[in-house]
């Protein structure tokens, strides 16, 4: 930040003399720009500083994974094509197809080498290019997985403020307690249940959802409805896992709401704003809730960041397409190149909600952003000013600002 | 008491519009409520008049339930569409009725080239002719794309002669080119010799001399010619591939095949759809189409099967048949297996290049004490107890399905449990009493014996439990360890087990599981990759099998295979405990019949052939389900039901929101 553009500050008589004979429109022009140049600096620094960061730890995963799943058991080759009429030399075509048979240093130079064009490779089971193959499986995950953290979010936040807002009370017990019932609950088996109960039916009720998979599948040929009908065939089959996800995941929004929000109501701005008469309800609702929101954000773009890797556990039991299970399928054989791309996709997802999460933050919270400088503190301003129009000669009246303020 | 002093220090400015707005706002509200009921009253009476499905009369219970009458309404028509979504299949006109399969595998490539589940290689009989086809009967071999066949004096020359008038979907003919074109795309190309390559090992060379004749010369005699397990591929479309290693035949729909059903449509992960294939030559399908559905959860498979949304489910555990045999409308049905459930000992695993690896114990290299474990096991009490009754006591190598090669012992020579003669054999062979119960070694060491089974599969560790029981009472230790099947892999390979239970699913042609016995099947060199995890070498069933593999005649080569199984049985490498029945269940009221294979006690899914679903002919739900055809109609009055209902709800919505607030209003 240079000096010469506030009026009476430090530098020679020229210097202020030429300031003070600008025309005054010219003055704030230039210092609005100085200030968009400080903050693009600010933020963008801030911003390249954690890409920085980012690409770093990806790089990272990147190694980890290809060395990590090296030591799991089992050779890809023999699982692969175990009950398969394979011979020997066959066996040792597809080893030597898969690159297996050369060296642990070389297999990780091509590897990186594909890497930095990239290319994940080409997956062992399913002969598909990793990329085309999460590609295919993401929309699905994203969609039910996205879907349910929402909700949960949406729904623990709501629950939490019902419960912070009055804590201890018979709602709070109660909704807490449930979700806690629920949290505990295992995932596969809440799904079978709901299974059993909504999609089978139980004595005379009759089966309202449909027991797995994505679409019911018999929408084609020349009578193929399609468009609206397909998404609300989708819709109808998402209820079930989507209510699974939930159940199990609104607890951790309810609580980290809830705490938040108990700490939040003990505080001394809360008495100030009482005391201009609001009621507790808006107290609660203005002034606490959006300081107590801040955790929880954090919690909400941790788990936004997860929603790529998505619930192996839901994805099995109702048969749904997604990440999770294709990263079940890879483990087994183990698959590597499915694996390490999967493994890659869902660091690089986590990274990014995190980063967004960091960025976030200074937005929601101005205590959290760059601590103030000197040159945005009004009482410098003020005196400068009171020099100025005190005459050229006020900087020698005035030492400190002789000194000059500039970091 | 903060709102008590509110109220009492006189009412909020708002109380007075409050007051007024009271009478305002929520007639705007009421009026929104009638016009969506209104709306939707009306096309719930349109639709009710429409056809009736069991989904409407559930949902209208489930709606009558519910209470007041727009909402009930709503409920009815949303039931009814759900119904027709997820119950029954819909058909366009002129389409037969859908058979739905649930499968548990994912498809890994459609290439017939490159494909190794059991889920492809079904697809692909299904899309494809072979040369042969194995009979429903018996499984034996049957013409199939070949009419008819021959074979040179010297046994060295093959020649097929491909039937007239077969053509593909395309509408091309079929031809001998196709095949040998077929054949010599996996004799060149190391790719395209991924899943089939073992089947042209043997071959020279491959010509079509013209459209009906095919001829094949063999590097050697090759008894398995008629068990081709190779899909025939059209040349025309398959000649600009470049790159067999990673062309997965799943571009271009309707894939172009000549088999009873076409490949129609592939969502990876989610389903195949087959259609029926009018023109095949063998006659077409009664069903119109064959959907295979993923279902990864196998007991969520079996309630889609109770539901309706599935026909057919397959590889059932006890539990599942056992209670899928009481429900309505669902037949069950064991059938006799194709796989063989085994204990392997490690007979001290060598390489090809002769160098022993691993660290088996050295006590099973010993006949003798192979065949000691062999006489202490109650292999009728396995199939009882372990499998749940859903077995055949083993005995033989190959399942007694395959009634041509069967073998059984005579009754001197086979296992049974008798402890006497198992501690005979172990007493000669060293391994002595001692002290604690515990036999000891020459040299003096207690034999210990690791067990290693599958941590995924139930029946591993029942078995394991039984086994473990009887060599204890032996006076063996052992050490029983259940483990992921990759990490169970890793040990075979690395020849570090003692004994391991396993299992081999049997084609009908037993050249390939017997050749897994041979020396040459096993790994070039230590903690290499071989076809064998027995690690057996002996020379006799070595010479067995090279004579079985040339010779031509039936019944002379089927007395050569059961030799052979006469030496593998007394070897006692691998001890067959029980052939593991086959558990499917189907709706009897979708496919009122279905060929099996064999045709009596025989299986339905993953047969040598296509058999069954070409077969299948649809019961009376399947027909009347699908006469209900959809139109584009219901669509839109589902759109319209569907955005009456959102503006109801908004209404709703917004009518509270309102009315909350103005209280709150009064609160203060």
């Amino acid at each position: 930040m240079t000096d010469d553009l506030r009026p009476g500050a430090h530098g020679t008589d020229e210097q202020r003399r030429g300031n003070l004979s600008r025309t005054s429109g010219q003055v704030p022009a230039r210092r609005v720009r100085a200030l968009a140049a400080r903050l693009w600096r600010g933020l963008a620094g801030e911003l390249v500083r954690r890409l920085a960061g980012a690409a770093v730890s990806l790089f990272a995963v990147c190694v980890t994974g290809f060395f990590l799943f090296r030591v799991l058991p089992g050779d890809p080759v023999r699982t692969m094509t175990r009950g398969a009429p394979l011979d020997g030399p066959a066996l040792a075509q597809l080893r030597h197809q898969f690159g297996l048979d050369r060296p642990l240093p070389a297999q990780f130079g091509s590897y990186l080498a594909r890497l930095a064009h990239g290319d994940l490779g080409l997956s062992y089971q399913y002969r598909q290019p990793v990329a085309e193959l999460i590609a295919a499986h993401l929309w699905p995950t994203v969609l039910l997985v996205g879907t349910s953290t929402l909700i949960a979010a949406a729904l623990g936040l709501r629950l939490g403020v019902r419960c912070g807002g009055r804590p201890g009370g018979l709602a709070d017990r109660l909704h807490t307690g449930a979700a806690l019932a629920l949290w505990s609950v295992p995932t596969f088996w809440l799904g079978l249940l709901l299974i059993g109960a909504l999609a089978v039916g139980v004595g005379p009720l009759p089966g309202l959802f449909p027991t797995g998979g994505m679409d019911s599948g018999t929408d084609w040929g020349p009578g193929a409805a399609g468009g609206f009908a397909g998404v609300l065939d989708t819709a109808n089959h998402m209820v079930l896992p989507c209510a699974t996800l939930v159940a199990v995941g609104y607890a951790q929004f309810l609580l980290v709401m809830r705490s938040s929000l108990v700490e939040e109501r003990t505080a001394e701005h809360l008495l100030t704003a009482r005391a201009t008469g609001l009621t507790e309800r808006q107290v609660l609702h203005r002034h606490a809730v959006p300081n107590a929101l801040l955790p929880t954000v954090t919690l909400v773009c941790v788990n936004l960041g997860e929603v790529v890797a998505g619930s192996i556990l839901v994805e099995t039991v109702f048969s749904w397409p997604g990440l999770g299970s294709l990263f079940y399928e890879a483990l087994r054989v183990p698959d590597l190149p499915l694996i390490q791309g999967l493994f890659l996709v869902f660091a690089a997802s986590v990274i990014l909600a995190n980063l967004l999460a960091d960025l976030a933050y200074p937005l929601l919270d101005p205590r959290v952003r760059r601590p103030a400088r000197a040159e945005d503190a009004p009482a410098e301003v003020a005196p400068a000013e009171v020099a100025a129009a005190g005459g050229p000669g006020a900087a020698a009246r005035v030492p400190e600002l002789a000194g000059g303020t500039d970091r | 008491m903060q709102r008590r002093r509110d109220q009492a220090s006189g009412a909020a400015p708002g109380g007075g519009a409050a007051e007024g707005g009271r009478r305002r706002l929520p007639a705007a509200v009421r009026a929104a409520l009638a016009a969506g009921a209104a709306l939707v009253a009306a096309l719930t009476g349109t639709l009710a008049g429409a056809s009736a499905e069991p989904g409407a009369a559930a949902a209208a219970g489930v709606g009558a339930g519910a209470g007041h009458g727009a909402q009930a309404a709503v409920v009815r028509h949303v039931g009814q569409r759900i119904g027709r979504r997820a119950g029954q299949p819909s058909a366009a006109p002129g389409r037969g009725p859908t058979l739905t399969v649930a499968v548990a595998q994912t498809v890994d490539s459609l290439s017939p080239f490159l494909a190794q589940r059991q889920i492809s290689t079904e697809i692909h009989r299904l899309v494809y002719d072979f040369l042969t086809d194995y009979s429903a009967a018996d499984s034996t071999p049957v013409p199939g794309l070949a009419a008819s066949w021959r074979s040179s004096a010297d046994k060295r020359v093959w020649t097929y002669t491909i039937r007239r008038g077969a053509r593909w979907t395309d509408g091309r003919p079929v031809t001998a080119h196709d095949a040998a074109f077929t054949f010599r795309t996996m004799m060149t190309d190391p790719a395209a010799a991924t899943a089939n390559g073992s089947f042209v090992r043997d071959f020279a060379s491959v010509s079509a001399p013209d459209d009906t004749t095919l001829v094949i010369r063999l590097k050697r005699p090759d008894a398995s010619m008629l068990a081709l397990d190779v899909p025939i591929v059209p040349e025309h479309v398959w000649r600009t591939v470049h790159d067999y290693a990673d062309f997965n035949n799943d571009r271009v729909f309707p894939v172009v095949g000549d088999g009873p059903f076409v490949l129609a449509r592939y969502r990876p992960g989610q389903d195949v759809l087959l259609t029926a294939n009018p023109h095949y030559w063998r006659g077409a399908p009664h069903f119109g189409a064959l959907l295979f559905r993923f279902y990864k959860d196998q007991d969520a498979a079996v309630e889609a099967l109770r539901k309706g949304e599935v026909d057919f489910v397959g590889g059932l555990t006890p539990a599942q048949y056992a209670s899928l045999r009481s429900a309505p409308g669902v037949t069950a049905h064991a059938a006799a297996s194709k796989r063989f459930y085994a204990l392997a000992a490690n007979p001290g695993a060598t390489a090809q290049d002769g160098r022993r690896f691993g660290d088996g114990n050295p006590a099973l290299r010993d006949v003798r004490v192979r065949q000691a474990l062999a006489w202490a096991v109650d292999r009728r009490m396995l199939a009882q107890k372990a499998a749940g009754g859903y077995a055949v006591p083993g005995a033989g190598y190959l399942p007694p399905r395959y009634a041509a090669y069967r073998w059984a012992p005579p009754a001197a020579l086979a296992y049974r449990r008798d402890p006497a003669r198992a501690a005979a054999l172990l007493d000669a062979a060293g391994y002595r009493l001692g002290a604690g119960g515990l036999r000891r070694g020459p040299d003096g060491r207690v034999l210990t014996l690791r067990l290693l089974g599958r941590d995924t599969d139930p029946l591993d560790q029942r078995t394991g439990a039984y086994l473990a029981g009887w060599f204890q009472e032996l006076g063996i230790r052992i050490q029983q360890r259940y483990v992921d099947p990759s990490e169970l892999g890793s040990e075979e390979q690395r020849g570090d087990y003692d004994l391991a239970l396993d299992g081999w699913t049997v084609d009908p042609d037993p050249d390939y599981v017997l050749s897994i016995q041979t020396c040459a099947a096993r790994p070039a060199a230590p903690g290499g990759v071989g076809a064998s995890d027995d690690y057996l070498c002996d020379p006799v069933f070595d010479r067995l099998y090279a004579r079985q593999s040339a010779e031509y005649d039936p019944a002379r080569r089927a007395a050569l295979v059961r030799a052979a199984e006469q030496r593998l049985y007394q070897q006692a490498v691998i001890d067959v405990l029980y052939y593991p029945d086959i558990l499917e269940a189907y709706r009897s009221d979708r496919i009122s019949s279905i060929e099996t294979q064999p045709l009596r006690g025989g299986n339905i899914n993953g047969q040598d052939g296509y058999w069954s679903w070409w077969s299948a002919v649809p019961g009376p739900k399947a027909l009347v389900s699908d006469a209900a055809a959809t139109d584009g109609l219901p669509d839109v009055r589902g759109l319209a039901a569907v955005g009456a209902a959102a503006v109801l709800g908004a209404a709703a919505v917004a009518a509270a929101a309102v009315i909350r607030r103005r209280r709150a209003d009064e609160r203060e």
